[in-house]
């Protein structure tokens, strides 16, 4: 669209300012910043155990290695900086780097600053950490058992809060209700990953105790205030500045803070600024996740399916540590625990719990996306148990239009909407009939389509107060209240009467720069070229406060909004200082097409620059009650937005969109494949400032939403291992994978916003997975009891729901193994093989360091320490990664010369593997037959890294162990008849059975 | 190509969007870290540094390629293109407008991999169908979009190719 002067930008689709700079690649993101000569590059050193002791730290050979100028460890870190705040009452520390624990894969254990990046990852391979691996936990409600290990021995369990709820009087209406509605609901760990990784660069000044930190941090900037404790300094000693590109968010790059932190102290005692870009096995394994979230939900619903009250437990999984903001997640949504329904009563509890996985932080809908799905499949379950029509359930239960401003039973402020017309619409221009029409063709035909609803309120612009419902009225009496949501905006005027605006939004692409613009632009009657706007953050020059930054979806209802406001002020000043030149009242003046004139006459006026420049040029001339400073800052918090009250009421949000959805899937008969046909998602975002940024961000939203319904999914092992460190594991949607949605709008004005605009970036990713989940659960099982439904929505799971329980092969030939989710990457399995030696002369083999050396594949340097045990330095290729390992083999159970047990642990920089198998070996007729089992795990990088070729590759290298075995015992030279059949048969072992 | 030694940094040659360059590189450094550190060619991003992201495509001599999955040492004597090549002086090429024009970018991170692939679509297949576009664009991930203005930008710029109106 053409900008036209005549016309207001607000609510226009004017082209990005962005843009242009973006797509000829001159976009400044964290890595393409210029940085100090002498800057040292950093490489971390991380856990490839999801739980173990550190026994010791060897940095000799890592300190010695070319270009290292320091290697720091946990203790390092320790000594200089204060444990990181925790948003609950609790006895447990939390320390940016492992110290004598490790709790998750990934988690830094230490840091190697050198001259380049290339020689500071060389150096860490070679910091030897000595592990002693302990039990570990990643399931939630395995966490609170009795006999689950405990990752914070100072807590005596893994729960570090509960808290329970009571609004109304849920009791009276469970009991007077007819029916008691409940279903249970797995949320699993996923991310929106951006693209561009974590990256940080710090320096430090001694002379003045400072820190100045570069990061592509996102807010919000409460957070500022935790590193600053951390680093125990006070706030104007941490400078923290934003790049003015970010290469996405979501949330994510909240995340960043605990390596602001750790850059700071590697800068201080390198002495040289310290610079370090994440990759992407970091990001995925240590940055952080959403929440996975175990929830029972049950509602008291009457007859004609009117639900009176709900009752929530919910179990929060925030990994292996509480940082902060968390648990947030928890608490975001717990002004509208109800959605978008009339609810009265409810009562919650919430658990959150410790595990074995990566700490959790902000993720775009941000705790919206697992209570959504938990509510949604509870409508959807409703209606089956009571044969209701699923949109007549949702009909009604929702909050009616003449009830706005709503306040919700747990306290929250619904500002505006109309769900009932809203959904509705949606009902008729999205063309549910037709869509209807198709399903029931579909299943005359004998396919599996289904359609599936989703009826979401989107909260936007959090109260800083809200995560301070986790604590108990009383703690939160002594620690003073929290509330509000301080946004800052400064619209300035230069000499030559051009604008500027800053705000400390932080975007990640949203375009506020363009839409700030818009505001400013209108405001003053100026072109949009003539504004020009920074949104990066420098916490030592520019207006900021705890809750700035990029989250919440608060840009629209309340960056733009402060902006607004400040622009308003200046114009108001403006209006004075015009209205003394061109001789009328401020009233009556009008900004228009780059002047400043009087109304109804074009013919008095002036430029605009000629009167902003005014103040800046002869200060003397101006009205005495107008002030010379052509700067406007404006903080701008919402009165809506109050602390929790005693009964633990909270407006959680001070906006509340609502998002009406439904789609039609199809299951491929044959492949299991889940199909979306058609999606619909109407939405109430209040006034829309940018129509195609609105659709962008609902388009975007949606993308990642069918991600974390189809394919995203933080997979681990039983052990901690984490299991999807690539892009290639760790899937991510294609142009293949997501389809166009239909997006529809309805607007209702926000009251409590300057510009009446509310938040609409998270939306989808809240109802998307839901609508989907019900489309499949409609599929599967259009009549009856919901099927369970756990995302990721995949093929595998779906097929043995239709296909039933794959047939258990009739070949009986014993194959290996690997069962990813009992136990770790565990891999068993078990062959034979006849050779031509004695008993005594393979046992005695067993127990020689040169055979040794000649059969396990990759060894140099095999020594014996022990009767029965070795050491030894094994060079290996496992999946796609070669690396160097320390081995330890023991021989144990020893019934000479019958049978044996061997076992095995390696130890790289790569990962750690260790196995054990029961050799035993028996006279045939043929000759000996050696016969084994074995079992074996593998755990750090290469898991995460290799897991697709893991499997093919862990067997091979133990069948080349056995393969050398009975070569070495049957003695070498081609030949044919008994050799040659032993060839086919390792060559059968070799291949897991299947020749 | 000379024989590379792991402890010396050798001279790499090439021709960086019609420019002759030159840098001194040790056999293991990545295309991707010598245009963005040695030379000073930011426009290029490293999403993953595992080719699957589609972030750092170039064109090297007319193809895309993944400079993450690339040695510097192997660009000797080529021709590389980057995003930076594409704008005439401050003009910015059909492609980059119709990005612009249909909001095909929001963060602008993965967009110069994009730019590049559909580039050396377009210069070998001009009126490739929607179908041959979404191929190419399926090694490409972007986060921020979910990918229907792209597809839209793409078909735009197309059909411009062959004549018709940018915003078909």
């Amino acid at each position: 669209m053409k900008d036209n002067a005549t016309e207001p930008f607000v609510g226009r689709s004017v082209t990005r300012v962005e843009d242009q700079a973006l797509l000829s690649g001159h976009g400044r993101f964290m890595d393409d910043l210029p940085i100090a000569a002498g800057t040292l590059a950093l490489a971390f050193v991380r856990s490839p155990h999801g739980h173990a002791e550190i026994r010791s730290v060897d940095m000799a050979e890592a300190a010695a290695a070319p270009g290292v100028v320091a290697v720091i460890t946990g203790r390092d870190v320790m000594a200089r900086i204060r444990s990181m705040t925790v948003g609950v009452k609790a006895d447990v520390e939390c320390w940016p780097m492992a110290v004598d624990r490790v709790r998750y894969v990934g988690e830094p254990v230490a840091m190697v600053v050198a001259t380049d990046r290339y020689l500071a990852e060389d150096a860490a391979d070679l910091v030897a950490v000595d592990y002693a691996p302990l039990g570990a936990v990643v399931d939630p409600v395995a966490a609170l058992a009795e006999n689950a290990p405990v990752l914070h021995p100072s807590l005596g369990g893994n729960l570090i809060n509960e808290r329970r709820f009571r609004y109304g009087d849920p009791e009276a209406a469970f009991d007077a209700a007819p029916h008691r509605i409940g279903i249970d609901v797995t949320y699993p760990r996923s991310a929106c990953t951006p693209i561009e990784t974590y990256g940080v660069i710090a320096s430090y000044e001694p002379g003045e105790d400072a820190y100045d930190i570069t990061a592509n941090f996102q807010g919000p900037f409460s957070i500022h205030a935790v590193v600053a404790r951390s680093l125990k300094v006070p706030g104007n000693r941490l400078r923290l500045r934003t790049p003015p590109d970010s290469g996405g968010s979501f949330g994510i790059k909240q995340g960043v803070f605990p390596y602001m932190i750790l850059l700071g102290i590697a800068a201080r005692i390198a002495q040289a600024p310290v610079k370090w870009i994440e990759d992407r096995l970091e990001h995925l394994s240590a940055s952080v996740s959403a929440t996975n979230r175990q929830t029972r939900i049950e509602a008291a619903v009457e007859a004609d399916g009117r639900i009176t009250a709900l009752d929530w437990d919910q179990i929060e999984d925030c990994g292996a540590h509480l940082r902060a903001p968390e648990p947030a997640t928890l608490y975001r949504m717990h002004g509208n625990m109800t959605g978008a329904y009339d609810i009265r009563n409810m009562a919650i509890r919430n658990r959150v719990v410790l595990t074995n996985k990566t700490p959790t932080g902000l993720n775009r809908g941000f705790g919206g996306p697992q209570m959504y799905f938990a509510l949604e499949r509870l409508m959807d379950a409703i209606a089956r148990q009571m044969g209701l029509d699923r949109l007549d359930v949702i009909r009604r239960n929702l909050v009616p239009a003449n009830a706005f401003p709503y306040r919700t039973a747990s306290g929250a402020l619904l500002d505006s909407g109309d769900y009932a017309t809203a959904l509705n619409r949606a009902v008729d221009e999205g063309g549910l009939a037709e869509l209807c029409a198709r399903r029931d063709k579909a299943r005359a035909e004998g396919r599996r389509y289904g359609i599936g609803f989703a009826c979401v309120v989107e909260p936007s612009v959090s109260n800083m107060g809200y995560i301070t419902t986790v604590l108990t009225p009383q703690e939160r009496a002594k620690a003073g209240p929290k509330n509000g949501a301080q946004a800052t905006a400064t619209v300035a005027i230069d000499p030559l009467g051009s604008v500027t605006v800053k705000v400390a939004s932080v975007p990640q692409g949203q375009g506020h720069r363009t839409v700030l613009a818009q505001v400013v632009a209108d405001k003053f009657g100026l072109p949009l070229a003539a504004v020009r706007v920074l949104a990066d953050v420098d916490t030592m020059r520019d207006a900021w406060s705890i809750a700035s930054g990029n989250y919440a979806s608060r840009f629209a209802p309340a960056v733009a909004g402060a902006a607004e406001i400040a622009a308003s002020r200046l114009r108001d000043k403006l209006a004075k200082v015009a209205a003394a030149q061109l001789n009328i009242a401020p009233g009556d003046v009008t900004f228009e097409a780059g002047r400043i004139g009087a109304a109804g006459n074009p013919d008095n006026s002036l430029s605009f620059a000629r009167v902003a420049a005014t103040a800046h040029w002869s200060p003397g001339t101006l009205p005495d009650d107008v002030d010379q400073t052509m700067r406007e800052t404006v903080y701008w918090t919402p009165p809506e937005l109050e602390a929790p009250t005693a009964q633990d009421g909270i407006n959680s949000s001070l906006c509340h969109g609502f998002i009406f959805d439904f789609c039609g899937i199809e299951i491929d008969p044959e492949t299991a494949e889940p199909k979306i046909d058609r999606y619909v998602t109407m939405h109430d975002c209040g006034r829309i400032l940018h129509p195609a940024m609105v659709d962008g961000q609902v388009r975007g939203g949606f993308a990642q939403a069918v991600g974390a319904a189809f394919l995203e999914e933080y997979a681990y092992g039983a052990d901690g291992s984490f299991q999807s460190g690539t892009l290639a594991d760790y899937l991510l949607p294609t142009v293949m994978e997501v389809p166009e949605p239909l997006i529809l709008h309805h607007e209702t004005p926000s009251p409590f916003t300057p510009l009446g605009a509310k938040g609409v970036g998270e939306g989808n990713c809240m109802s998307t997975p839901v609508c989907i989940a019900n489309a499949v659960a409609d599929a599967l099982a259009p009549d009856g009891p919901a099927p369970d439904i756990v995302l990721p929505i995949t093929a595998a799971k779906l097929a043995p729901l239709i296909f039933g329980d794959e047939p258990v092969s009739k070949e009986p030939v014993p194959e290996t193994q690997a069962e990813a989710s009992a136990n770790g990457r565990k891999l068993t399995g078990e062959g034979r093989a006849v050779v031509q030696a004695s008993r005594e002369d393979i046992w005695k083999m067993l127990l020689d360091p040169a055979t040794l050396e000649a059969i396990i594949p990759g060894s140099h340097g095999v020594q014996k320490v022990g009767e029965t045990r070795f050491k030894a330095d094994v060079t290996l290729g496992i999946g796609p990664v070669r690396g160097r390992y320390k081995a330890d083999i023991e021989l144990s159970d020893l019934d000479p010369p019958n049978a044996v047990t061997l076992s095995g642990r390696a130890v790289g920089a790569l990962g750690n593997g260790g196995g054990h198998g029961r050799v035993t070996l028996t006279d045939t007729a043929e000759g000996t037959e050696i016969a084994y089992r074995y079992e074996a795990q593998i755990g750090g990088k290469v898991a995460s890294v290799g897991g697709r070729l893991l499997d093919g590759a862990a067997k091979v290298v133990i069948g080349e162990f056995f393969r050398a075995l009975a070569r070495h015992s049957g003695g070498g030279g081609a030949g044919s008849g008994p050799l040659a059949r032993l060839r086919r048969l390792l060559q059968s072992i070799a291949t897991g059975g299947r020749s | 190509m000379p024989r590379l030694t792991q402890d010396e940094t050798h001279e790499v040659r090439f021709t960086l969007n019609g420019r002759a360059v030159s840098a001194r590189v040790s056999p293991r450094l990545l295309l991707t870290d010598v245009l963005r550190h040695e030379i000073g060619a930011t426009g290029t991003h490293v999403g993953c540094e595992h080719g699957v992201c589609g972030a750092c495509t170039v064109q090297v001599d007319g193809e895309p390629v993944r400079a993450c999955l690339m040695l510097a040492a192997q660009a000797e004597g080529s021709e590389i293109r980057t995003v930076e090549g594409l704008a005439k002086r401050e003009q910015l090429a059909p492609l980059q407008e119709a990005f612009r024009e249909n909001f095909a970018l929001q963060c602008g991170f993965c967009t110069a991999g994009i730019l590049m692939t559909l580039d050396a679509l377009f210069s070998r297949e001009p009126d490739a169908e929607e179908d041959t576009i979404r191929e190419a664009l399926s090694g490409h991930l972007c986060r921020c979009t979910g990918y229907v203005p792209i597809v839209q930008a793409a078909l735009a710029v197309r059909n411009r190719i062959k004549g018709g109106p940018i915003d078909a």
